[in-house]
């Protein structure tokens, strides 16, 4: 009987190796298609023909634009599976437990009250507010009585709510519905340098949890597991929120938020590769930068000339994926 | 140089008490345990076996007392050194991450190698994937697995520990009497061959009987009986422990308890 599983181990592990270069491969590709494809002409062909004006589109608005796609989505996707190993359940991320509308309210704050504050520091009130909101949903988790898999993402959906609408109000009163709104839906054809760099800040931040990987798959064993194998279990878990908390606030601040990408991606990694970190978080991170990727050139093609925002594309597509993986979970849940 | 005084190798238990609202669930206990052998505790549903091994293995909070290990008091011993002399498999334990077997396992090895894994950790993770009959099955997801394959998964994670104390909270739970049997065969060896001190809660008394060197009895959040097989496998004993009639048989010179019909 071992004969028949033992192969199926290793068969899963070569491909895993030869797996990540050539998925890298494909999303340079991706990524390289996607820099020509827009309303304003940059093609090779022009480029080669010494046109300043692509060449000044392409380094001002299209690269920044790609490199600002491929660094969000590989970031808030593995910003999702550490939240998800935090909270040890799958359906969370920031965008479904209210850490992305808490930024926003953080950021709105800072903007009426504080509104010379430079960019960092805005971010920073951003994030701490966005580590208040994801303790808030901790808090509020601990008190809830029935804790099956589907209700925790459910009592996340309804806190994201009401903060969401408290942010809505003050946004109202002070005039700054559209900065919230575009915080709150992810859109890249806003991205330009001097903008995007912050990006490159939450893509280090990736790098550590990569480096760290084997703590934030400890957590998800839980507290008793992490604390027996000795690994300091509230350190851990605060350095996972401030990463989350962090990725949330930058994101949501240069491109809006990315609803769902945090949770589809990992949910279908874990399916085929599973949950150690160390050998899933490549994944997670091709993943995310390549779902939105493709989601960025539809929200581009559908109704050309004009753009669909990505976080529209992505509320479209992540839920319809959030579903089917909810309604999936359903049978060994009750 | 100081010479440090001899240290007591023993798991000591000093007046622990554990409450939930008020309610005492563990009360007033203390117990040693001298390192070496195996020790099983006994007792009702609800005795506080599993609260008593969980303040020990430092997961749970103490109300009071403390617990001393090999004269460290856990509560300042450093979490990571602890993890390298005592190893704890919980009652309950449910994944909410996918991992193979074999993943599991290499993470018992995470106080050692802190995630990066050397040839010796290897070592001990195909150890102790052979010693629990999981060779075969090392690739396997653990949500694609029976129960019994998981719980033994879990045990070999704990051994992959090499710690000198290995606590099990029943861990012939789902086993069938093939895997059971070889469990306490193995905790025995551990015991005998490589000198660990294992503690097991069991059900099956005549389990406790067969391969411990002592049976700790619990009632009521209290050490009701602590001795030999010998000396707990008594009528008058038994049916303290648990207020039901047990009748002890001696089959083949090892007292049997009966309480079947
Ligand atoms: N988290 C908890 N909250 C309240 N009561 C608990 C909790 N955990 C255990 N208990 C109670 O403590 C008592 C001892 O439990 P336990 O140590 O698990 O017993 P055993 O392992 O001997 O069956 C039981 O009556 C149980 O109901
Ligand atoms: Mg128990």
């Amino acid at each position: 009987m071992g004969a028949t599983t033992a192969p199926a181990g290793t068969a899963s592990h070569r491909g895993a190796v030869l797996g990540i270069p050539l998925a890298l491969l494909g999303l340079a590709l991706g990524a390289v298609a996607s820099v020509f494809i827009g309303v304003s002409d940059v093609s090779p062909a022009t480029l080669w023909a010494d046109d300043g004006h692509a060449r000044q589109l392409l380094t001002v608005s299209r690269l920044p634009r790609t490199v600002a796609i491929l660094l969000a989505g590989a970031c808030t996707a593995v910003a999702g599976v550490v939240m998800q190993m935090l909270v040890r359940n799958r359906f969370v991320e920031p965008s479904t437990v209210g850490t992305s509308e808490s930024a926003a309210l953080g950021l709105l704050i800072v903007t009426i009250w504080a509104p010379g504050l430079a960019l960092p520091g805005k971010i920073g009130v951003g994030a701490v507010f966005a580590v208040a909101g994801t303790l808030l949903f901790l808090c509020v988790l601990r008190a809830v009585p029935i804790r099956s898999v589907v209700t925790v993402p459910l009592v996340g959906l309804m806190l994201g709510g009401i903060i969401g609408a408290v942010a809505a109000y003050i946004a109202f009163r002070y005039d700054l519905m559209q900065t919230l709104s575009a915080w709150l839906t992810g859109d890249f054809s806003g991205v330009t340098a001097g903008r995007y760099e912050m990006l490159w800040v939450v893509g280090a931040l990736t790098v550590v949890v990569y480096v760290l990987a084997d703590r934030f798959t400890v957590v998800g064993l839980g507290r008793d597991t992490a604390t027996a194998l000795g690994l300091g279990y509230r350190g851990v878990m605060a350095l996972g929120l401030g990463v989350v908390a962090v990725t949330s606030a930058v994101v949501v601040v240069v491109v809006g938020a990315l609803p769902f990408l945090g949770l589809v991606v990992p949910n279908v990694v874990s399916l085929l590769r599973g949950d150690n970190l160390r050998r899933s978080l490549p994944w997670v991170a091709i993943g995310g930068a390549a779902l939105v990727l493709v989601c960025d050139v539809v929200g581009r093609v559908v109704r050309y000339p004009y753009e669909i925002p990505i976080g529209v594309v992505m509320g479209v597509v992540g839920a319809a994926v959030f579903l089917w993986l909810l309604l999936r979970k359903a049978p060994d849940v009750g | 140089m100081t010479a440090p005084t001899e240290v007591r190798r023993a798991i000591a238990a000093e007046a622990l008490t554990k409450r939930y609202g008020r309610t005492v669930v563990v009360d007033d206990v203390s117990l040693e345990l001298p390192a070496g052998g195996v020790v099983s505790i006994i007792g009702p549903n609800g005795a506080g076996k599993s609260t008593l091994l969980g303040m020990v293995s430092r997961l749970l909070p103490v109300d009071a007392g403390r617990v001393v290990v090999d004269g460290d008091d856990i509560a300042r011993t450093p979490g990571d050194v602890m993890a390298r002399r005592l190893g704890v498999l919980r009652q309950d334990n449910h994944l909410a991450v996918r991992l193979t077997v074999r993943e599991l396992v290499t993470f018992g090895r995470y106080p050692h190698s802190k995630g990066r894994t050397t040839a010796e950790d290897r070592r001990h993770v195909d150890a102790a994937l052979e010693y629990l009959d999981l060779t075969g099955l090392a690739g396997r997801f653990l949500d694609e697995m029976s129960g019994g394959q998981r719980q033994r998964a879990f045990v070999a994670m704990v051994l992959a520990q090499d710690t000198d104390y290995v606590l099990l909270d029943e861990p012939l739970n789902n086993l069938d009497m093939v895997h059971a049997r070889a469990m306490m065969r193995l905790a025995r060896r551990a015991a005998d061959d490589l000198g660990k001190t294992v503690v097991t809660v069991l059900h099956d008394i005549n389990f406790a009987a067969a391969w411990s060197d002592r049976v700790v009895a619990m009632k009521d959040g209290r050490v009701a009986a602590h001795g030999t097989p010998a000396e707990i496998m008594r009528p008058d004993v038994l049916g303290a422990v648990f207020d039901m009639d047990v009748a002890v048989h001696e089959i083949d010179g090892r007292p049997i308890a009966l309480y079947y019909t």
